[in-house]
């Protein structure tokens, strides 16, 4: 291996290490908030690929189904718990947050799909479509097992993804899609040629984790978010309810998860069950950065991304074995080197 | 004086257990109650159940309105507000930060600058170290602020778990001369205590709960004389 051909898999892995850091950020504020490994996220990035694909073809996604579908399970089940605890005064409240809401947000989609829309509202509108679909298995999956342990939730986590790639297939074909290349232009930097899309890509990682940042810095809701993460009797006390904190991490962490999945589809060839690695290998990220850190979870995957692109030089074959081999190492150094934490050994 | 809060026959069970049985209590307006009585009591149990962190038998009304139907969070919004006996503050998160986070129940946060005015001139070591993660104070400090949090939230009812457990004296009877400040502004306040004499001096009001039941009420001034009373929890002193 040269010089030359290490800095470009360097500059490779760390293009791929950025879309993992979207989506292990993701990860880590659903976990914190909700303690729930939401496993499905690489499976939201794909089918915001896979929306994508469909606007940029002027054919009606297959998101739009799988929304309403969701839409009217989770507004059946919030009427049904309402009605039996006896409050019936908040159901139009609960209609219109888990059926109209999602409602109008394919309405929009349909409608602005008329106008042949250009790329840049095709994205925001794949976007929106993406967003409700995590608050509403929330509502429906989550939900009722909230109070159950981390290891019951991640078990359903995983059942659910299946039950996602199976819904994938249903609602959007077995045809693989790449989207329309986000931009053309391309430079050097010091001799080494780096595509505008790995530009992009860096740039957006960059731009969405500082946002995330200064949400939870600068405002009241961020603060309830991180409070929730840290102490949810404390934040209980304060009037912040779990529910809705979970809401809002599940919606911030779908939009760097649908962010991730635009940033690769045109790189990658995205079919209904591409996310499962996707997902995965974020998910080793953030337990490389230690499950609770932003920045843990950040340099996490930025590690993972270099590793698979040196690997797929050694062996293209083996590259997510290797990948995968580097979780047992990292498990029993983290599993021998950390105190069980304060909250564990109160329970 | 008006109402501000009543229980009336609370029973609370942990499994077949019942920690609390057939309690009954009422804080009026601008009064400051306590409850006294020995580690085990069920005392704090009975505070879980008033703001709602433990299911309950029995009728609870604050202001007029049956909390039966209402969760934790809205008998915050309501005003009902409680500082626990382990504090709950977000340990990674600044002084401000958790102060801050006191007025997430309100709809109107203008007098959020106010507040936090208020609160650093009531405690001003929290001033001192108001960037400071919440983790890093001391146990007074910590109570400081639990209790500075719980008044950025405009509580109507304030009740009180044990505010002065595990703190040294002096900062014991600056806790108490807060609570005391308390009435001139209008809050009501719950309170429950091991440390019998700082509770009646302060209170007007008292109740003696042993095992699970009030054994005892009276004024604060006549508790605090009484010889039984004096020979089980007031001696020593």
């Amino acid at each position: 291996m040269t010089a030359d051909i290490a800095a470009i898999l360097a500059i490779d892995g760390i293009a791929t290490g950025a879309v993992y850091a979207l989506v292990a950020i993701g990860t880590v504020l659903i976990f914190t908030v909700t303690r729930v490994i939401f496993i499905p996220f690489g499976d939201i990035a794909a089918f915001t690929a896979l929306t994508l694909a469909a606007l940029d073809a002027k054919q009606l996604p297959g998101t739009v189904g799988l929304v309403v579908v969701l839409a009217c399970m989770a507004c059946a089940m919030e009427v049904v718990s309402l009605a039996r605890a006896g409050e019936l005064r908040t159901v139009p409240k609960a209609v219109l947050f888990y059926l109209v809401l999602p409602l109008i947000v394919v309405g929009t989609v349909w409608l602005t799909m008329r106008f042949a829309p250009p790329m840049p509202v095709r994205i925001v509108l794949a976007l929106l479509l993406i967003l409700p679909i995590s608050p509403l298995l929330d509502r429906i999956v989550f939900r009722p097992i909230a109070d159950a342990s981390v290891l019951l939730l991640l078990t359903v986590s995983v059942a659910l993804h299946f039950a996602l790639v199976g819904l994938g297939l249903l609602f959007f074909g077995p045809e693989g899609v790449r989207t329309e290349p986000l931009t053309s232009m391309a430079m050097e930097i010091a001799g080494v040629h780096v595509s505008g899309q790995t530009v992009l890509i860096l740039t957006a990682a960059l731009v969405f984790s500082g946002l995330l940042f200064l949400f939870f810095d600068f405002t009241l809701i961020g603060k309830a978010l991180r409070a929730t993460a840290l102490n949810r009797t404390g934040a209980r006390l304060m009037g912040i309810r779990p529910a809705r904190a979970g809401t809002i991490a599940y919606l911030l962490g779908s939009l760097m998860a649908g962010v991730s999945g635009i940033l690769i589809a045109p790189v990658n060839t995205i079919f209904y069950d591409s996310g499962f690695l996707l997902g995965l290998k974020a998910f080793v990220g953030a337990i490389v950065g230690g499950m609770t850190s932003y920045p843990g979870a950040a340099l996490g995957a930025f590690g993972v991304g270099l590793l698979e692109s040196f690997a797929s030089f050694q062996s293209s074959t083996l590259k997510d074995v290797i990948v995968f081999s580097l979780l047992i190492p990292v498990l029993l150094w983290r599993s021998l080197a950390s105190q069980h934490s304060e909250e564990e050994v109160e329970e | 004086m008006t109402q501000m809060f009543s229980i009336e026959n609370v029973s609370v069970a942990y499994g077949k257990v019942e920690a609390v049985r057939n309690v009954s209590l009422s804080v009026e307006q601008g009064q400051i109650v306590t409850v006294i009585g020995p580690n085990g009591a069920g005392k704090t149990t009975l505070l879980m159940a008033a703001i709602g962190l433990l299911k309950s038998t029995g009728r609870m009304v604050f202001q007029g309105h049956d909390l039966a139907r209402i969760d934790v969070e809205g008998r915050v919004e309501r005003g009902l507000c409680l500082v626990p006996e382990k504090r709950e503050l977000f340990a990674d998160l600044s002084v401000a930060d958790n102060l801050l986070l006191g007025t997430y129940s309100l709809r109107d946060r203008s007098t959020t600058r106010k507040s936090l005015d208020d609160v650093f001139d009531r405690f001003p070591r929290l001033k001192e170290r108001s960037k400071q993660a919440a983790g890093t104070l001391s146990g007074g400090e910590r109570q400081m602020l639990a209790l500075g949090r719980a008044l950025m939230a405009k509580p109507k009812l304030l009740v009180l778990d044990e505010p002065s457990l595990g703190l040294a004296p002096l900062i014991v009877r600056e806790i108490f001369r807060t609570i005391a400040s308390l009435r001139s502004l209008g809050v009501s306040v719950l309170l429950v205590e091991q440390n019998a004499r700082a509770a009646l001096e302060t209170a007007d009001y008292g109740y003696v709960l042993e095992t699970g039941e009030i054994i005892q009420s009276g004024p604060a001034d006549t508790l605090i004389h009484d010889p039984k009373l004096i020979a089980a929890y007031l001696g020593g002193h």
